[in-house]
């Protein structure tokens, strides 16, 4: 079966067009081959590494995995404000990698919160700097407002918490930012299962970015399959018009009755 | 250039929206293609859009939705839509009705519209009120328990003018805490000028949606400039106004399907442009006026029950007006169904409620119900008028 994603349907961030739907995120992988592998079976096009573990004089270095032709999107993982965000997006840059920055800020280490504030700072920053700008953030529909009127390329608010594999825990939050939203929305985080992810494409959402639930998963290149097909089903759900659950009828006193 | 343009475009009042605004977003809906649905629409997509009524949906939807809820199946369904409305209004906006009363400081008007008692050239007394006079009135509206007043005006723009229209705000500003204005449109910088002084609510109709409609019943005037006029909401918000009130006049074009759909596209466009600002709409059904002016098409009362119906459901935090045009009764009758504000009392006259005098009425009301003698209706039916809802700092 083909599960090939239709041409007339991209996704287009900061007029970029993209087939998949389907982010990557690289940390917890077993090896540089399985995440070459199971970016391959992943279909996507797009993946986030954090400037921190990136080492050009390593000899099997993280951005060896990544093969031309999918975008690397570097992330400020570790930032706890916007001043340490700035600087890694800055630092990459002076690295010669692309200058499409996930921002994260997340000064609390227990639960790796993002911190509002300190995004949208770093975000205000960064495009006035001239990045693209994809900031990982709560699922708060003002921030979401906030951070699309700052100039970023997307929001990504999160499922759960990063890590945890919960699913869309904030999906009452998340329906609002879909429905306000004139950028791509992006679920990124908490994601642990495909039907997570196919939950997500379903209710709108224009993307999702996985990276724990594959990349601790017994067989990555498996899973990443998995997440496609996912990822494909809930988006083919959402254009073909999900069928409404049935309102149960209620009767009472004629609300037209004076029509009569 | 649009067909409602004026043959001289001045580059300060473009014939055309600009990018990002929500003026632009009607301009690129296809309102002739939802309108084909109202037509299509068969029992299954009145179930759906019934049942996915207050969901957060996205924006083709929600107008697919409100095709549905408009068409011949829906009709049949009236009292679902009635009961599924009512719902909806309920748990957005409780037990609540807003009053307001219109302050109307001059009927002058340089613009010839056909269907507008004030229109230039209709042989009628006319008085713009001086400061003085205007204060008087507020002070009248603020007796009689008003605290949200809307001021309107024809359009003339020596008599009427940015000066003039900033003076009587500043100077009503001090006793009424929520003050809106319903005048010619201006540019975002006298926009601006209004909000420092004290005005927070911007009401524009566009009249007429449906282009060809708007062309044939602005006759002279800046008013024929239909892009500049669908903008004004836009400038208003970007000034910093907190309310914005839109709306069409039913009657002016033939197929008031069409214009309730234009209306809810603008008004859904608005709240995701400027999400700041919290939007109502109103459809007035129009009225005789002098001029001798008949409108062209009548909706009938159960129709314009299911209009209401279907932007309710459509747009669920939308705020709903609906005017002393229509008749006691009806206002009673569809307070339940989705109705927010309402105007009680009103003088559609220049001096109306302090200083009475000959001076021509906008139009002539049906609803002649005191103030008091409404919202005790209200509160008969369970509802609480709510008369303050805003101060400003």
């Amino acid at each position: 079966m083909d599960y090939e994603i239709e041409a007339g349907d991209p996704l287009v961030i900061a007029g970029r067009r993209f087939g998949s739907r389907l982010l990557l995120g690289t940390g917890k992988f077993p090896s540089n081959n399985a995440l070459s592998a199971t970016i391959a079976a992943s279909g996507c096009e797009i993946v986030t590494v954090a400037l921190r573990r990136v080492d050009p004089t390593a000899e099997h270095d993280i951005l060896d995995a990544i093969p031309d032709g999918v975008l690397l999107m570097t992330n400020t993982s570790g930032a706890v404000d916007a001043d340490e965000a700035v600087r890694l997006a800055r630092l990459a840059r002076a690295a010669g990698l692309p200058t499409w920055i996930k921002v994260e800020v997340t000064p609390d280490p227990r639960y790796l919160l993002p911190d509002p504030v300190e995004t949208l700072r770093a975000s205000e920053r960064l495009v006035a700097d001239g990045f693209t700008v994809l900031p990982y953030c709560p699922a708060d529909p003002v921030l979401c407002k906030h951070l699309a009127e700052a100039g970023c390329a997307t929001v990504m608010p999160l499922g759960s918490w990063i890590g945890s594999n919960q699913g869309l825990r904030t999906k009452a939050a998340l329906e609002i930012i879909v429905e306000q939203a004139d950028i791509p929305v992006i679920v990124d985080a908490g994601l642990g299962a495909p039907s997570h992810a196919a939950e997500a494409l379903e209710m709108g959402a224009d993307a999702v970015l996985v990276n724990t639930a594959i990349g601790t998963a017994a067989d990555p290149p498996a899973m990443g399959r998995a997440f496609r097909m996912g990822v494909e089903a809930g988006r083919a759900a959402y254009l073909a018009g999900l069928a409404a659950s049935r309102r149960d009828a209620s009767a009472s006193s004629p609300l037209t009755g004076f029509l009569a | 250039m649009s067909v409602g343009a004026t043959a001289v475009e001045l580059t300060s009042r473009p014939a055309s929206a600009a990018p990002g605004t929500a003026a632009a977003d009607v301009n690129a809906t296809d309102i002739a293609g939802l309108r084909r649905l109202v037509d299509s629409a068969r029992p299954v997509d009145v179930d759906r859009a019934l049942a996915r009524a207050g969901r957060a949906l996205g924006r083709q939807q929600r107008l697919e939705d409100m095709a549905a809820l408009l068409s011949p199946p829906a009709s049949e369904r009236l009292e679902d839509l009635a009961a599924a409305a009512h719902a909806l209004t309920l748990r957005r906006f409780g037990r609540t009705v807003h009053l307001f009363a219109p302050l109307y400081l001059s009927n002058e008007c340089v613009s010839v519209c056909s269907y507008c008692g004030f229109s230039a050239g209709n042989e009628i007394a006319r008085r713009t009120l001086d400061v003085r006079e205007v204060e008087a009135e507020a002070r009248c509206l603020v007796d009689r328990g008003f605290r949200h007043v809307l001021l309107v005006a024809g359009e003339h723009a020596r008599i009427v003018s940015k000066d003039y229209l900033l003076r009587c705000v500043q100077a009503i500003a001090p006793v009424v805490p929520a003050l809106s204005v319903e005048v010619q449109v201006w540019d975002t910088e006298t926009y601006r000028r209004l909000v420092d002084a004290g005005c927070d609510g911007l009401v524009v109709y566009q009249e007429a949606y449906d282009r060809s409609t708007y062309a044939a019943v602005h006759l002279k005037g800046k008013k024929r400039n239909y892009e500049w006029r669908l903008a004004a909401p836009d400038r208003g918000a970007e000034a910093g106004m907190r309310r914005l009130g839109i709306g069409a006049l039913l009657g002016l074009h033939a197929d008031w399907r069409s214009e309730a759909l234009a209306v809810g596209a603008h008004a859904h466009a608005l709240m995701q442009r400027w999400w700041r600002a919290e939007v109502a709409v109103s459809l007035p059904r129009l009225r005789p006026a002098a001029g001798g002016y008949t409108p062209a098409v009548a909706v009938a009362d159960r129709d314009f029950v299911q209009l209401l119906c279907a932007l309710r459901l459509a747009l669920g935090d939308v705020g709903i007006a609906v005017s002393t045009r229509e008749p006691a009764w009806l206002r009673d009758g569809l307070v339940p169904l989705g109705v927010t504000l309402m105007s009680a009392g009103s003088h559609t006259e220049p001096g109306g409620y302090a200083e009475p005098s000959e001076a021509e009425p906008q139009f002539e009301i049906s609803d002649d119900r005191s103030p008091e003698e409404v919202a005790a209706a209200l509160r008969a039916r369970g509802y609480d008028p709510v008369w303050k809802d805003w101060q400003r700092s």
